[in-house]
């Protein structure tokens, strides 16, 4: 008789050879799914973790489960926090994550936050509790001081990528940077670009000097033009670059050296900064601009008019676009002739409580997406949007995977047939079958939800403000949009009827928020009641006493979100979770 | 999941061109139900309303702070945006909203809280470092470091940039802060 050949297994070492291709956070979630063993594999086996809300899982249990972990990606307070909806001492502290890391020994070596408070204390216990570790990365948060950046820069002996990115951070002033002991070759990135304080010049010179792996160079506003000189010089290979101080007069020989370094300088594919700038000395750049595949112009409101257009001019490369709305429809014109490749734009407003000068319209955005077909992120404020022209934009451009507009006026009808904007986001949602994330604004009426949920099968992520009629618009999108995860709405008449409809469909979210809607404290309970699983926290900064009795009274902000470990024990006073 | 006609209810989402003060501005004010502080009265019959200042939607345009900020440093000419403050007041229902630079010392922004908020706080007493009158209302304001201090005690240069918020605070928890009496 013979017996088939048939492999009845692979060898642990194989699946775990094979699992090593699996990258993507989600796909390893799905394979740890299949059976025990492969649980097992998998989870010895994960080094990067993400946990998109920290408050949704303990540290003890995702470093029992994953004790390989080497970099862990954390996310702190709601979104809207960025827009000061959160109250301070909200919570989202990473000190019992870096503590719970350090008393299990894990071998951490990358940690990337956002909108996370951190202090000088946890900065100091993650540098010298982690022998290898490498990369620090910061975005929106909060807490620290330069004191906290010293004892990374003094003890961790290895480290490769320190990024601060937008974060609040008490300038003591200058000396952090000379704490990276002259041992210290290893920096491939370097930003920090948001710190608003005077920096040691001479140390930052013999830094870079002694980083010969060094690729990102993002400076702050205190590092002159004579500095950024001596820093390109030594820096050749860069491939990212943020100039902080670029006043100087392009007559002078100081502008002559900069040039011709700017010139060795073949690599930069990112150019950012240009705090301050003389315009007229950007020519130096063109040279660079030939390869730039990303240009963030959006703190350089020195950079306008035609000397703008004639940077952009030069940017044939260009797929990721930052820029402020002083570049005008005129300027996005340009900018669809020139940059065939752009995937990314952002349009960010100069001028955020100006009233009236006209910023970019809808004008701008049509000729975007006429000129620039492999557009799938946007991020546009503007002053004002039509129907027809999202109509268009969602002809021209049916790949995107974001779209967030954000009209300067939240409530403004098409300027030309008062309409409500439903019928243009319809469109958008319509077309773009990729569409991961959506901000909506103008004036839109319960229409555009139904939209949403019939067309937007892949959304994920919507914000809502100042829209919509009644619960109806709510539940469209509850009960259409399979794939959300997150839910952030305010301003808008959502009441009880909405979020109670199905409490389930929460805990197949990250979070939701509401705030300024219809919600009373009375439905807030019975969510909290019927379901276990979720933290349904209330904001309220107001008088302590008055919340406690009245079912009725609306509620001025509320937060839920499913987790594994019951309400959080950081709650400030104002916080209540039912 | 199919959507019935009946279900939609056309009607509610019927879009209409009217002039304010018909059915369809009706409905824009059921969005608008706590979207906007109520303005002052003082012109109210003067001509064209300007749109709901921009300024005094507590986080509209969704920009983060930070840039934020980094812009209201810039704006240091006379078109500056003004530097914009969150004013609570204990009891109240919402938040508004204060632009610190027009205002030139102590004096002003006091008076101008008490007429926002329909208090009375008297005034800072130097001698006495605090505020006589017998006022249950004490006005606080969060500086930098997260601290909630007593407005009136430094120089209002000091303040000015050191101001994060400001908040008028009642009942038991003024008592001791800033009471002479």
């Amino acid at each position: 008789m013979v017996k088939e050949a048939r492999m009845n297994y692979f060898p642990d070492q194989v699946i775990e050879y094979i699992f090593g291709f699996v990258t993507n956070q989600r796909d390893r979630n799905a394979v740890s799914l299949v059976c025990k063993s492969w649980y097992k594999i998998e989870r010895f086996s994960r080094e990067r973790v993400a946990i998109g809300n920290c408050y949704a899982i303990s540290p003890e249990r995702v470093i029992s489960r994953f004790p390989g972990l080497k970099s862990l990606t954390l996310k702190g307070k709601p979104h809207f926090a960025d827009f000061d909806l959160v109250p301070h001492d909200w919570g989202g502290s990473v000190d019992p994550w870096i503590e719970a890391l350090a008393d299990n020994r894990v071998g951490l070596e990358e940690l990337k936050l956002k909108r996370m408070v951190v202090s000088d204390e946890t900065l100091d216990l993650l540098s010298r509790s982690f022998l290898n570790f490498k990369s620090l990365v910061l975005v929106s948060c909060e807490g620290f001081t330069t004191d906290g950046l010293a004892a990374v820069a003094a003890n961790c002996r290895f480290i490769k990528e320190l990024d601060l990115q937008e974060n609040d951070i008490d300038d003591h002033r200058g000396h952090w940077l000379s704490c990276f002991p002259e041992s210290c070759t290893s920096l491939v990135s370097l930003n920090f670009a948001c710190l608003k304080g005077e920096i040691n010049l001479a140390a930052l010179e013999r830094l870079v000097a002694r980083s010969p792996n060094l690729k990102v160079l993002r400076v702050n506003r205190a590092v002159p033009p004579d500095t950024l000189l001596k820093l390109l010089m030594q820096s050749p290979q860069l491939v990212d670059l943020g100039i902080g101080s670029y006043v100087l007069d392009p007559d002078s020989e100081s502008y002559s050296k900069l040039k011709a370094a700017i010139l060795k300088c073949k690599s930069v594919k990112s150019l950012s900064g240009l705090l301050e700038v003389t315009s007229s000395s950007l020519p130096a750049f063109y040279p660079i601009c030939l390869s730039l595949t990303s240009l963030n112009l959006s703190y350089a409101p020195g950079v306008h008019g035609s000397d703008l257009i004639k940077l952009i001019r030069n940017c044939g490369r260009l797929q990721r676009l930052w820029i402020l709305d002083c570049i005008g429809d005129k300027g996005l014109a340009v900018v669809a002739s020139t940059c065939k490749e752009l995937q990314e734009l952002r349009v960010f407003p100069s001028d955020p409580f100006g009233v009236g000068h006209a910023a970019v319209t809808e004008e701008g955005l049509v000729a975007i997406s006429a000129g620039c077909p492999k557009l799938h992120s946007l991020l546009y404020f503007c002053q004002q949007m039509t129907n027809a022209a999202l109509l268009t934009v969602a002809k021209n451009c049916p790949n995107f995977i974001r779209f967030r507009l954000a009209l300067l006026d939240p409530m403004k009808p098409d300027p030309v047939t008062l309409q409500p904007l439903d019928e243009g986001f319809g469109a958008i949602v319509q077309a773009c079958k990729k569409l991961r994330r959506l901000s909506l604004s103008g004036l839109l009426t319960d229409h555009v939800f139904l939209y949403i949920g019939m067309y937007a099968e892949q959304l994920e992520m919507l914000s809502i403000g100042f829209a919509g009629n009644s619960d109806k618009g709510m539940l469209y999108v509850l009960n259409g949009c399979k794939k959300l995860r997150k839910l952030e709405i305010r301003d808008s008449p959502f009441g009880d009827g909405a979020l109670l409809k199905d409490v389930r469909k929460y805990e197949t979210m990250r979070s939701l928020w509401m705030s300024s809607c219809e919600v009373t404290l009375g439905g807030c309970k019975t969510l909290a009641m019927n379901m276990p699983g979720l933290n349904v926290e209330i904001i309220n900064e107001n008088d302590q006493k008055e919340l406690v009795l009245d079912d009725e009274q609306k509620v001025e902000k509320m937060y839920v979100y499913r987790t594994l470990e019951g309400p959080r024990e950081d709650k400030p006073w104002f916080v209540w979770t039912l | 999941m199919a959507f019935q006609a009946e279900d939609l209810n056309l009607e509610a989402t019927e879009l209409r061109l009217g002039l304010p003060g018909t059915k369809e501005t009706e409905q824009q004010k059921t969005n608008n139900k706590r979207a906007l502080p109520v303005e002052p009265e003082s012109n109210a019959s003067s001509a064209p309303k300007p749109p709901p200042s921009k300024a005094q939607v507590v986080g509209w345009p969704p920009v983060r702070s930070y840039r934020k900020n980094c812009f209201q440093a810039k704006n240091t000419d006379g078109e500056s945006s003004g530097m914009f403050v969150k004013v609570s007041m204990d009891g109240a229902p919402y938040l508004r909203k204060m632009d610190l630079k027009v205002y030139q010392g102590y004096p002003e922004l006091l008076k101008s809280l008490e007429d926002m908020f329909k208090f009375k706080v008297g005034e800072y007493c130097e001698k006495e470092l605090g505020y006589n009158n017998r006022s249950e209302f004490v006005p606080t304001y969060e500086d930098k470091d997260g601290d909630w201090m007593l407005l009136g005690d430094v120089p209002w240069e000091m303040f000015f940039t050191s101001c994060k918020r400001l908040r008028i605070m009642k009942g038991s928890e003024a008592k001791g802060l800033g009471c002479a009496v």
